[in-house]
């Protein structure tokens, strides 16, 4: 193909690539340097109460936003450094923290606790999903061959529907006295509120998360599944292999390329945990990265944005998930290399 | 030799097959149970006894419900028209369009059987029982509590149908023009083995694991204040991008580009590229070949992509919820807002029949598409 065409053919995708995602990645590292503010004029005021004697007047300086000519507030930009990352962060927090050796201080700042959890919530449930995708995966492949596709298509049903929902429907399966919440009271004889602390709701979290993805490592294994070399398999067990041996040495090996591929998806995805706390209203225990940022987007009272601590958060935000993944994608690039 | 040595133990097979109705529970239940609780009163929802919930003593006693003849001349009705669906109306559809291997004459031919049999559960079956109740005794008497008065209120008194409208605009758009742009990029990456082919895969890899509050930060500040930036460009008539559906398609088409791009070159690989050099020695351009030879055989692979790009734009959250208006919102975010206002109990089992209509198109995407999805699942995978 001639690199004109070629051109052609690629071309509105990549003009979308850069202009969504380019062109905002660079903006987002230049506002986090940036603050943009209403410009503020101090004004005398006197303000007069009537009194017993007379008016009784005081004069106070107040700030409000200067106005321009047609009436918007007037705004400016400066350069603040990394002010807005030390916002973020709150390094003089973490030093206090660290210095008197308490973990609940380190863990009251804001981001220090969203990566907190959003780490241990990608590693934790990894192994989670792999293993509960590969059990389906061996289970379906081990049934009857009428009962695979209804199977399959039940197993879809989690992966498939909106986050939001899937955390929400959860949710209302504990909520109050929900017939789980009942369920778990009548059998641990004690009394449980799932969304009270902090542990249970994050325990919700790990739950949810490896219902939602495990179809899909349960999928992608089960294709992989097909493709085992019948004569392998049989060559191990005239070898004597048992079982287990089999499936330590002959199987799992064979699906050894589709568990890296599922790692790489699983630690972009997770990372990105976001639904889950919209879902189970988490916001208040447990956040994650991604919800750092949003917060920083949201309105607040006075209906501004803290756009720049947003911008500074999200580019700490992508170097945790290139440091994330630099490690299986180094292994991966060498191997590809060496072969 | 391998039926004997592969046999396994009635142990080891009833542990596997324990597992697996054990995981089809777990998977099936939280769908099931919400929908099952959508219809019922808040006490009888949130009760602690399951059978309570299952049975609904309060929603048969305040409101109403299904008599056990309801109950199996709607399962009959339902089970006729699944069948037929299966049977009789793909022999229909392709009966009117000979030819039909683009998606239209399916949609119309589908939709216009999907609204007939809506009509028919829902119009003419509880007419015809309610006739038939009353004559049969102890069969017609309510054991089954039901009320359909949530989804009432949430789709009429709530305006749902508002937010239903918007998710389509937003979904259809970027499923549209997602494959259009998606289509071409993954042919040319497909039938090129240059450096920058290569890079450019490398680089959608990247983006796909940016994670979208990421962008969202970028797009923000830029679309509130559109109207002045693009004013020397378009004038007053200068739009602010914020809260306009057409620019969240945008956002979410570029957003999937990536994912899309790598999905479609794989389908696209495995079309013989002979197909279009002999296209090509016949005297084609290379648009030619792509128009006349491998448009009309790339359909499963695009439909496929197509699921996945609407997956994307309809179950979407943050970047909607961020950049819509109330006015324009999709069901999704609204469902969250509607959620975290409201408190008494009746308002939750609101905000359960939108879950449920929210989960209902996609429990239908499934069912119709499973073989599309599985394989769009393993695509990227297996070729590595």
């Amino acid at each position: 193909m001639k690199k004109k065409t070629f051109a052609i053919f690629v071309g509105p995708s990549v003009f979308m690539m850069v202009l969504f995602i380019a062109a905002p990645l660079l903006s987002v590292l230049w506002q986090s340097f940036h603050v943009t503010q209403p410009v503020y004029e101090q004004v005398e005021v006197e303000t007069c109460t009537p009194g017993l004697l007379g008016s009784v007047c005081t004069t106070e300086m107040k700030t409000r936003p200067l106005l321009s000519d047609n009436g918007k507030i007037l705004t400016e930009t400066t350069f603040v450094g990394l002010q807005s990352y030390r916002n973020v962060i709150e390094p003089e927090k973490l030093r206090t923290a660290i210095a008197r050796g308490s973990w609940r201080d380190v863990m009251n700042i804001r981001f220090w606790s969203a990566l907190r959890f959003t780490l241990v919530f990608t590693i934790l449930t990894l192994p989670l999903v792999l293993g509960t995708g590969l059990l389906i995966a061996l289970a379906v492949n081990n049934t009857l061959q009428r009962i695979k596709g209804p199977v399959i298509f039940v197993s879809l049903l989690p992966f498939i529907i909106t986050p939001v929902i899937g955390a929400l429907s959860i949710r209302w399966l504990f909520l109050g006295d929900g017939i789980l919440t009942a369920g778990l009271e009548w059998w641990l004889d004690r009394d449980i509120a799932m969304f009270a602390q902090a542990w249970t709701i994050e325990l919700m979290m790990y739950i949810y998360r490896v219902w939602h993805v495990a179809p899909f490592a349960f999928v992608v294994f089960y294709a992989g599944l097909q493709t085992v070399n019948n004569d392998a398999v049989e060559a191990a067990i005239i070898d004597g292999a048992s079982r287990w041996q089999r499936l330590r040495y002959v199987i799992i090996p064979h699906l050894m390329p589709l568990v890296i591929f599922l790692t790489l998806i699983h630690l972009m995805d997770a990372y990105r945990v976001f639904e889950e706390i919209v879902g189970f209203s988490a916001s208040a225990h447990v956040i994650s990265l991604q919800w750092l940022t949003y917060e920083f987007l949201l309105q607040d009272g006075t209906g501004a944005r803290a756009i720049s601590r947003a911008s500074a958060s999200a580019i700490l935000t992508m170097i945790g998930i290139a440091v994330l993944l630099g490690v299986p994608l180094r292994r991966v690039w060498r191997e590809q290399r060496a072969s | 030799m391998s039926s004997s040595a592969l046999r396994q133990p009635m142990a080891l097979k009833a542990l596997s097959n324990g597992f697996l109705a054990f995981w089809c529970f777990v998977a099936a239940f939280p769908i099931i149970w919400i929908a099952v609780m959508s219809f019922k009163t808040p006490v009888d929802a949130f009760d602690s006894n399951p059978f309570r919930v299952i049975f609904g003593p309060h929603t048969r006693a305040n409101i109403g419900g299904l008599s056990i003849i309801d109950i199996l001349l709607g399962l009959a009705l339902a089970f006729i028209l699944v069948r037929q669906a299966i049977l009789w109306l793909p022999g229909k559809v392709a009966e009117y369009a000979p030819d039909g291997r683009t998606g239209i004459p399916w949609l119309v031919g589908g939709g216009a059987y999907a609204l007939a049999s809506l009509a028919l559960l829902v119009v003419v079956l509880p007419a015809a029982l309610a006739v038939l109740n009353p004559l049969l005794g102890p069969l017609g008497t309510n054991i089954l509590g039901l009320t359909t008065g949530h989804y009432e209120a949430v789709w009429i008194d709530r305006g749902f149908t508002r937010n239903f409208a918007n998710s389509m605009i937003v979904t259809t758009g970027v499923v549209m023009v997602s494959l259009t742009v998606g289509t071409l990029a993954g042919y040319g990456l497909a039938r090129s083995d240059s450096v920058i082919a290569f890079w450019l895969l490398v680089i959608a890899l990247v983006f796909r694991a940016l994670p979208h509050s990421v962008l969202v930060s970028g797009y923000l500040p830029y679309f509130i204040t559109s109207a002045e930036w693009l004013a020397p460009i378009f004038g007053d008539a200068a739009p602010t991008l914020y809260g306009k559906p057409w620019a969240i398609i945008a956002v979410l088409v570029a957003i999937n580009q990536p994912f899309t791009i790598w999905m479609l070159r794989s389908f696209f690989q495995n079309i013989p590229a002979e197909l279009d050099e002999a296209a090509r020695v016949d005297g084609c351009s290379h648009f030619g070949a792509f128009r006349r030879v491998i448009v009309p055989v790339m359909w499963p692979g695009v439909i496929t992509t197509g699921l996945f790009s609407f997956l994307l734009a309809y179950n979407d959250f943050l970047v909607t919820s961020l950049l819509l208006d109330a006015q324009n919102m999709t069901m999704v975010p609204a469902i969250a807002n509607m959620f975290n206002r409201e408190t008494t109990a009746s308002d939750e089992v609101q905000a359960i029949a939108a879950a449920v209509s929210i989960t209902a198109p996609l429990f239908v995407l499934v069912l119709v598409f499973q073989r599309q999805i599985v394989s769009g699942l393993t695509a990227g995978a297996v070729k590595g």
